[in-house]
């Protein structure tokens, strides 16, 4: 029953599949998973832009969209069709090709992602021995179609969004990369299949999270930073900043293109998570040794769904960065741990078991973080500003 | 350290989030059209015409002087004079507005109508929800649907209406009184008239009638504004 329950995706595909002739069955059992990603994320977005409505209106004392439906839960529903009903407008002067096709670029580049996204036992569509480099790989050609939008549009708020956000992105996908490089060495493997069987092991009741450990920890931390700079989320929407850029690469984006652009950021966000996750909290294993009769899945998509949270809880806490800071940020402090992080992992790897390993393990890391802290990250006192105007 | 305002921030922002649910205090939000807040007595939206008595047309107080008209910065006041003429609350005949239109969209509810207003024929009403699918015909208010009952003036604004009322009394008691005096003066000199020349008798009878004739305007009206 619990084995059921937790293979039941797998069982239906399997049944629905065995009704074709045996020579089609291979490919149409991948049409299904891929029909299933397109039809379950776009429905968590609807989800996810609802609950970050609702939760930043509460952050903020108030009650949030309530009117669409009990509770405002048709909200999404509205919003729907608002902007499938709404005037398709492509600037005059705007490179029409390009600018039409840097949302379906997004869109197909976000979702391409999720082909190697283990979200359950034996649920992953394509079970590649690379497939945390082929996600990368997607995840970097999403800065293509971002500056594609931003350079088709013939705007100069578009063409400043998209600089920053390529800026921005190739600047975080560095620590990013970097904070995952240390699973792989402890796995010795691409694959995220084997990275979530690598943490599916528990000592009493607790698991073998990658997250538990210094270095891990480390990582995990730099990972959800990198994370939220590489999905543009706030504190780091510099490429949208609606207070200086209209609404930076998608200004000129209107009606169903627009919501392409936002649904291919939050399902980009979904699949940062979901890699998140796999890589650091155990993927679809349970938290604890006596809940793994929960089926697999649930725990990918509550890890999901809480990474999202803390998503909406942080662009509810700080303000947006500056351009100064967030590179300053990126490259004298993230990528310096990340790089610390590596050779934690390797003295963690080569030290052998045993408890010293753990003190030592942790003081590389905390000091790292504190001289770094001080040290990167220390104010420059620059005196009163003074200006000169061209006389 | 690093970090540490950072975490204090998120603590600040979950404390509202989760206070939000617990504590009505922290949500101020007025659910508008389910639930209203009670609106401030000066609150002031846009003007309507004060009557008095039953009939909204025979009671109007406006006299139509166009002083409003005139003085209306965006213009929204169009007014028309009547070709007759009908009694006002003193009882004296006058001139009554055969139309007074205000164009909601223009009007900028600045009260400057009812500051010029001799007459206390113009007020404030705190009435907002005039929102309308007819933008043309639904904006402009006619007589008919800016005139308001004195009692309605009474709900909406008692203080204000309480000493305009006192105002309007004190000016028809003064003019009942001047009236009165005024026929008493007549009467007086009637009846001098009569007493000096006591032989003709003609002239003194000449001058009695008019004096009943100012003052019978003065009390009937007066009768019928109460």
């Amino acid at each position: 029953m619990v084995e059921k329950a937790d293979q039941i995706f797998v069982l239906l595909q399997h049944w629905l599949v065995s009704f074709l002739p045996a020579a089609w069955q291979h490919a149409a059992a991948v049409l299904l998973g891929v029909v299933a990603i397109i039809a379950v994320y776009p429905t968590l977005f609807a989800l996810a832009v609802l609950m970050e409505r609702k939760g930043l209106g509460r952050m903020q004392n108030r009650y949030g969209p309530n009117r669409v439906g009990p509770y405002g839960i048709l909200q999404p529903v509205a919003d729907g069709i608002k902007s499938l009903t709404k005037e398709d407008i492509v600037p005059f002067r705007a490179d029409g090709l390009v600018h039409f096709v840097a949302p379906l670029v997004l869109v197909v580049a976000v979702f391409m992602g999720f082909a190697v996204l283990p979200m359950g036992r034996n649920m992953v569509l394509v079970d590649m021995d690379a497939s945390l480099l082929f996600f990368f790989a997607m995840g970097a050609s999403t800065e293509l179609s971002v500056f594609m939008a931003g350079w088709s549009s013939r705007n100069k708020y578009s063409l400043l969004g998209a600089m920053r956000a390529v800026a921005q992105m190739i600047s975080y996908e560095v620590p990013l990369l970097l904070s995952s490089v240390v699973i792989v060495m402890m796995t010795g493997s691409l694959s995220l299949e084997r990275m979530v069987e690598a943490q599916n092991h528990y000592t009493g009741i607790f698991p073998h999270w990658f997250v538990f450990t210094p270095w891990g920890l480390a990582g995990f931390a730099m990972f959800v930073i990198a994370s939220m700079a590489e999905t543009n989320r706030s504190p780091f929407d510099l490429p949208e900043g609606e207070s200086e850029l209209v609404a930076g690469y998608f200004t000129e984006y209107s009606g169903f293109k627009f919501a392409l652009f936002f649904l291919g950021e939050y399902v980009g966000m979904f699949g940062i998570a979901g890699l998140g996750a796999t890589l650091f909290l155990g993927g679809w294993s349970a938290p604890f040794s006596f809940l793994t009769w929960v089926p697999s899945w649930i725990w990918f998509f509550a890890k999901v769904e809480i990474w999202i949270c803390f998503f909406i809880w942080v662009r509810g806490t700080l303000p947006r960065l500056r351009q100064d800071q967030l590179m300053n940020f990126a490259w004298k402090f993230v990528l310096p741990m990340t790089l610390v992080n590596l050779v934690d992992a390797a003295v963690w790897r080569f030290m052998g078991e045993g408890w010293l390993r753990w003190v030592v393990c942790s003081a590389i890391v905390l000091a790292a973080y504190v001289l770094m802290g001080r040290v990167g990250m220390r104010r420059e006192h620059l005196g009163p500003r003074s200006y000169r105007y061209a006389e | 350290m690093l970090g540490e305002g950072i975490l204090r921030g998120l603590a600040e922002t979950a404390r509202n989030f989760a206070g939000s649910y617990v504590s009505k205090e922290r949500l101020t939000t007025v659910q508008y059209p389910e639930e209203r807040e009670p609106q401030a007595e000066a609150a002031r939206v846009f003007p309507f015409l004060v009557y008095d008595g039953a009939d909204w047309e025979a009671g109007l107080r406006c006299v139509a002087c166009q002083i409003c008209e005139k003085e209306c910065p965006p213009k929204c006041i169009y007014i028309e004079k009547s070709k007759d003429k009908k009694p006002d609350f003193v009882g004296k005949p006058q001139i009554y507005p055969a139309r007074f239109d205000i164009d909601v969209s223009v009007c900028m509810s600045c009260q400057i109508c009812v500051e010029v207003c001799p007459f206390e024929a113009i007020k404030m009403n705190n009435e907002f929800e005039l929102s309308t699918d007819d933008r043309f015909g639904g904006l402009l208010m006619d007589r008919e649907a800016l005139a308001k009952s004195n009692e309605y003036y009474h709900t909406i604004h008692p203080t204000e209406a309480g000493e305009v009322d006192a105002r309007l009394a004190e000016e028809k008691a003064k003019a009942e009184s001047k009236a009165k005096a005024a026929a008493e003066a007549a009467a007086a000199k009637a009846a001098a008239a009569a007493s000096a020349a006591a032989a003709p008798s003609v002239p003194a009878a000449q001058a009695t009638p008019p004096a009943d004739k100012s003052t019978a305007p003065a009390e009937n009206p007066a009768g019928g504004g109460e």
